[in-house]
């Protein structure tokens, strides 16, 4: 059953991660990244991280993806050529990346199993949501913050970016 | 159980299918959506690797991942916008003005 679930996930964000890169449109590509983050979301809750599923539907689907949407259907494009020139080395490589990448953690084999701490297990016993909050605002409390910074020097760049003429005159409003 | 082979096989496929649009697409709307991708990939490999070890850490930067791929979001289009109102085009083969 578990099995069948990481498959059905598995071979539904291989398929739209392959389509974003090679549909024309890009809105087509936006909605095929939008259901890549549905079923990466889906993966998560198989691995226990519920919180970070609902975070990945919320921020990535809700919020990311219309950001994309908006700019994409804002900037009205005509639909060129879409691959570059330096495409079949490209392909050439990644091919071969993907090839090697596949074999060497399928010859692997297995992973040792890791034994519990007594930590690991403690945090175990609490819901998904409680630990994550739990080291989230104890031991990467500043870390925290700092995103928190980040978030604001994106917003501040973002709209002194996309301002028209920000320094110009202002036009004067009497 | 899922092997934790399994998980990084997928996210190694993911990774270079992002890696490979960003080499290959001419729209600069695309290739932020690859490294969205790569984002992913990378995102799918720590809750994997917190899932194995039973330690919730992982998940934690996974989460700051995520803050930071929004900001660049935000960042990444706003350039888009601006490179649009300059030149009216988004294909990044028109963009050499450091060329020479």
């Amino acid at each position: 059953m578990e099995q069948l679930f990481f498959f059905y996930f598995a071979l539904i964000i291989a398929g739209s991660s392959g389509l974003v890169v090679a549909l024309r449109n890009p809105i087509y590509s936006a909605l095929s990244l939008l259901i890549m983050f549905f079923h990466v979301a889906g993966l998560y809750v198989t691995l226990h991280a519920e919180f970070l599923a609902a975070v990945q539907v919320i921020v990535y689907a809700g919020a990311i993806l219309v950001l994309y949407l908006f700019v994409v259907m804002l900037l009205n494009l005509k639909q060129d050529d879409r691959y570059h020139r330096q495409w079949p080395v490209a392909a050439a490589v990644g091919a071969t990346l993907i090839v090697e990448a596949v074999m060497l953690t399928l010859s692997r084999g297995q992973a040792a199993p890791v034994e519990l701490s007594g930590q690991a297990t403690a945090i175990e016993g609490l819901g998904n949501t409680e630990a994550l909050g739990d080291v989230l605002y104890s031991t990467y409390l500043f870390p925290f913050e700092v995103a928190s910074l980040i978030l604001l020097v994106a917003m501040i760049g973002a709209i002194v970016l996309a301002k028209k003429d920000i320094g110009g005159e202002a036009p004067q409003s009497s | 159980m899922i092997p934790l082979s399994y998980y990084l096989t997928l996210s190694a496929v993911v990774f270079l299918t992002g890696l490979v649009g960003v080499l290959i697409r001419r729209n600069i709307i695309i290739i932020l959506l690859s490294v969205e991708l790569m984002l992913n990939a990378t995102n799918i490999n720590f809750v994997a690797f917190s899932q194995h070890f039973h330690n919730v850490v992982g998940q934690v930067f996974v989460f700051f991942a995520l803050t930071v791929a929004a900001a660049e979001v935000a960042v990444g289009l706003a350039i888009i916008i601006a490179l649009h109102r300059a030149k009216s085009t988004i294909n990044v083969d028109e963009f050499q003005l450091l060329k020479w």
